[in-house]
């Protein structure tokens, strides 16, 4: 988990404040359908932590085992860098039609909208520090919510004959398994609809049970 | 602002009625809002008499069963597919449902919000007659089906009747036998006997059925000695026919077969016997389609063309099911019917998927059935475990050879996977190229289990070395177990290590004696009667077997009953056990019939005082052979 920022805290913008005073509540046992998931996934221009940005957040709400369409965010950003190499795979223009917003209004409205949302991505761990690296630099410490990882999920969920500790499992083959459509593959909100949907069918598979606990999920390794 | 996620959901949408009626703005707006629900097979999305949601569904993927319970009975009303929808009810009258809505297989479902919809049904015309005729013709599905369960037969049920519409070419035979007015008797049955039927029927030139004769007929006009074999067949042909239309339903069919007292319906282009005949119904056809005859049902599997059909020769097996339990038929009967029943259901499955292939198979091969249905020990539908054996060939054609074999296996897994056998978790299925190999292969396999035993090894030839042959070269199967009795003679480790993980199986009581339960998960509070009783009487046969070198021998009921006539000092343990093994395969396929699941894990406070004490009394034999293994193989050191 994260600690609390080392830099001078007290020239927080509000809204930061706000998102703060959200995870003072320590509830680990409510049922999962009372809570709120965000599965989310970003577009960056690589996969350096320091030279890449973030081009675009994707991220679709998740409540009583369904997938509400309506609590979405799909955001394009505004950046200097640019990387032709990975223009191809998803297909962001540097000058490109869609609406695209400053850096900082991306994370405004992104942390306003996960709140205190138990986070879901695949392959975790690089959206979690690209939108640490923004956050820095907007001045704001890191993100605190809880995170999942489908990967980390789709492992356990495995028969344990071909449970293998080392294997990762990549967006396309949890597709594949799980009989998932492949629609809008490479945008960040085909992503993250992609990886609410592989959520909705592990869970059921891990353990054969719906009533597991969200930090049964949280220590899955 | 973009919403990719609300797009697609339109794209969808717009391709089924009533959204493709919608303006594509208004569309986008309905998407935007709607919920998306992931269902597990089985579980339900609302229930009969409950209120109603504040939503209604369309089905994304899978299939959502809507079901009425009346007195007990839970009776299917429709099937809803890819598109359809249902739980319209709060559009309409916003009561209770009427119906219950239960996933039949793992489906996607949209919820859209009713208030979100509303606007349109007042607004559009078009939008509210279809949605309108939607929920009327569910409404009407269940009325007439209850109307007909008690009328007629409580048999013919909507279910039934949707099956047969799409099982016309099985319920009456196209391409009937015939012959001409001018033919003599001996013709006829020359005839009859070459196409192996029992009925024929005599046309005119305009090919009109003027009079049927069936085998009865021969054996009290002809066999009697009242016509000579050389009589004209209009002299003992049964005149005029009983003709019908081919839109004719099951029950009409039924009833006009009874009334008529005949065995034989025509049916003709127009529905009298004034047209042009196009095929004949008989009692048997009609049976079939009841489908509470297992010899029948054999029979029907061997002659089907389609998947589909399959399928619900498939379904009638628990109906067949039900009945004998009710019935209180002896467990090794029943396990045998039911074995009997399904393997004709693979074999005919296989010959279905050969038959796709481009080429015939280039070298022999064997389809093996493992664990449950390698001991024919299958009685509710459960998930597929299964492999294939084939010829060595030389290691540069290996490749392709396997190849084709895993093509195949792909096809027959599909199949019957379509007709109702889950595909198997593990992925222990022959579509797996490790379980797809040359026979010299799986020798070798086999012996790697056998010498260098694992955790993995042990477990997967508990389920490998309970293989059944099936279709193909049986020599290819007979040589595995060779193996498997040679591995066995050359070292008693591996015995003793099959002996340690029975033992290892959680124990069915506790210290107080009281049942022990599963202390989390979905199953929290339930009995697993399958790990905590039956696994252990399943490995303990097969280990006594193994030591005893009994081949072919892999049922365990059967596995018990030798081991009692080869160690009589130990006969009454292992006939307990027989006895133990017959009430819990009962008892866990009346749970599965009773919930519409494995019938695994039992709810102890469904269970009666007397059930509970009969559950009990299986536990002893289990204890007693626990017992036997530790000793004969000195368990204890190696504990």
């Amino acid at each position: 988990m994260q600690f609390w920022p080392k830099k001078n805290n007290t020239n927080f913008p509000d809204f930061w404040w706000e998102y703060l005073d959200l995870f003072n509540d320590k509830d680990q046992n409510a049922p999962l359908k009372d809570l709120r998931f965000v599965a989310f996934d970003t577009e960056t221009t690589g996969f350096d932590y320091t030279d890449d940005r973030v081009l675009s957040i994707g991220a679709i709400g998740i409540k009583n085992n369904s997938i509400n369409v309506s609590d979405q965010l799909e955001v394009y950003l505004k950046q200097d860098i640019f990387n032709e190499a990975t223009v191809e795979i998803h297909g962001i223009r540097k000058n490109g039609t869609l609406d695209k917003i400053s850096e900082g209004d991306a994370i405004l409205q992104f942390i306003r909208y996960i709140g205190n949302a138990v986070l879901i991505a695949h392959h975790a761990n690089f959206d979690r520090i690209m939108i640490n690296k923004a956050l820095q630099r907007q001045g704001l410490g890191d993100l605190k919510n809880k995170i999942i990882d489908t990967g980390v999920l789709f492992k356990n969920s495995k028969h344990q004959i071909y449970h293998n500790d080392r294997r990762h499992y990549s967006l396309d083959e949890l597709c594949s398994e799980l009989k998932i459509s492949k629609s809008d593959r490479h945008t960040a909100s085909g992503d993250a609809f992609i990886t609410a949907m592989a959520f909705l069918k592990i869970i059921p598979r891990l353990k054969k049970d719906k009533q597991i606990k969200i930090n049964e999920l949280l220590a899955l390794r | 602002m973009k919403n990719t996620i609300a797009e697609r959901i339109q794209d969808f949408l717009k391709q089924f009625p009533p959204f493709d009626m919608l303006q594509k703005e208004e569309l986008l707006s309905v998407s935007a809002q709607i919920r998306v629900l992931y269902v597990e097979k089985g579980e339900y999305i609302f229930r009969q008499d409950t209120a109603c949601h504040d939503e209604f569904y369309i089905v994304r993927e899978g299939a959502i069963g809507l079901y009425r319970e009346f007195e007990e009975d839970e009776n299917l009303v429709d099937i809803c597919d890819t598109g359809d929808l249902f739980g319209l009810r709060i559009v309409i009258i916003k009561k209770n449902y009427r119906m219950s809505a239960m996933a039949n297989e793992e489906s996607i479902v949209y919820a859209i919000p009713s208030v979100v919809f509303e606007p349109f049904i007042e607004e559009n015309k078009e939008v509210n007659k279809f949605v309108l005729g939607t929920f009327a013709a569910h409404a009407r599905n269940y009325f007439t089906e209850t109307e007909k369960g008690q009328r007629i037969d409580n048999t013919i049920s909507i279910e039934i009747a949707k099956d047969l519409s799409e099982l016309r070419s099985v319920s009456y035979r196209k391409k009937p036998i015939t012959c001409s007015l001018e033919d003599t008797i001996q013709d006829i049955a020359q005839k009859m006997t070459k196409k192996k039927v029992d009925y024929i029927v005599i046309v005119d030139n305009n090919k009109c059925p003027k009079g049927i004769i069936t085998d009865s007929d021969l054996r009290t006009k002809v066999a009697t000695g009242l016509f000579s074999l050389v009589s004209k067949v209009t002299e003992i042909m049964v005149s005029p026919v009983m003709a019908y239309s081919k839109k004719l339903t099951v029950a009409e069919a039924q009833i006009a077969l009874i009334k008529h007292d005949i065995s034989h319906l025509c049916i003709t282009k127009d529905g009298t016997p004034n047209s042009k005949l196009i095929g004949i119904l008989s009692d048997h056809d009609l049976l079939v389609s009841f489908g509470n005859n297992p010899s029948v049902l054999i029979k029907e599997s061997k002659r089907v063309k389609k998947l589909q059909n399959l399928r619900y020769i498939r379904k009638q097996i628990d109906k067949l099911l039900k009945t004998y339990l009710e019935q209180d038929i002896p467990t090794p009967h029943l396990l045998n019917i039911i074995s009997e029943i399904n393997e004709a259901l693979l074999v005919r499955v296989i010959e279905l998927a050969l038959k796709e292939m481009v080429s015939p198979p280039p070298v022999k091969f064997s389809f093996l059935v493992l664990g449950s249905q390698g001991r024919r020990e299958q009685l509710l539908l459960t998930d597929q475990d299964n492999a294939i054996v084939f010829e060595d060939v030389s290691e540069a054609d290996y490749e392709i050879t396997q190849s084709y074999f895993l093509e195949l296996a792909n096809k027959i897994t599909k199949g019957l996977h379509t007709i109702g056998f889950e595909y198997c978790p593990a992925d222990m299925m022959a579509s797996n190229p490790r379980w797809c190999m040359a026979v010299s292969k799986w020798e070798m396999q086999f012996r790697n289990w056998m010498t260098t035993p694992t955790e993995e090894g042990t477990l997967l030839s508990s389920i490998f070395f309970d293989f059944q042959h099936v279709y193909g070269g049986l020599v290819l199967a007979d040589r595995l177990s060779d193996v498997v009795f040679e591995g066995v003679n050359k070292s008693n480790r591996f015995l003793s290590l099959l002996g340690v993980s029975a033992l290892q199986k959680p124990s069915p009581l506790g210290f107080f004696k009281q049942f022990l339960v599963e202390q989390n998960g979905e199953h929290k509070d339930s009995f697993d009667i399958k790990i905590r009783a039956m696994m252990v009487l399943i490995d303990a046969a097969r280990i006594l077997t193994l030591y005893h070198n009994l081949k072919g021998v892999n049922n365990t009921l059967l596995r018990y009953e030798k081991l009692a006539e080869l160690e009589p000092k130990n006969a009454a343990i292992f006939e307990s056990c027989a006895k133990a093994f017959r009430v819990l395969i009962k008892f866990r396929t009346r749970q599965g019939l009773l919930h519409k699941d494995s019938g695994r894990f039992i709810k102890l406070n469904t269970l009666s005082k007397k059930d509970k004490l009969r559950l009990k009394r299986c536990f002893r034999p289990i204890r007693d052979i626990q017992e036997l293994l530790r000793i004969r193989f000195q368990l204890k050191t190696l504990m």
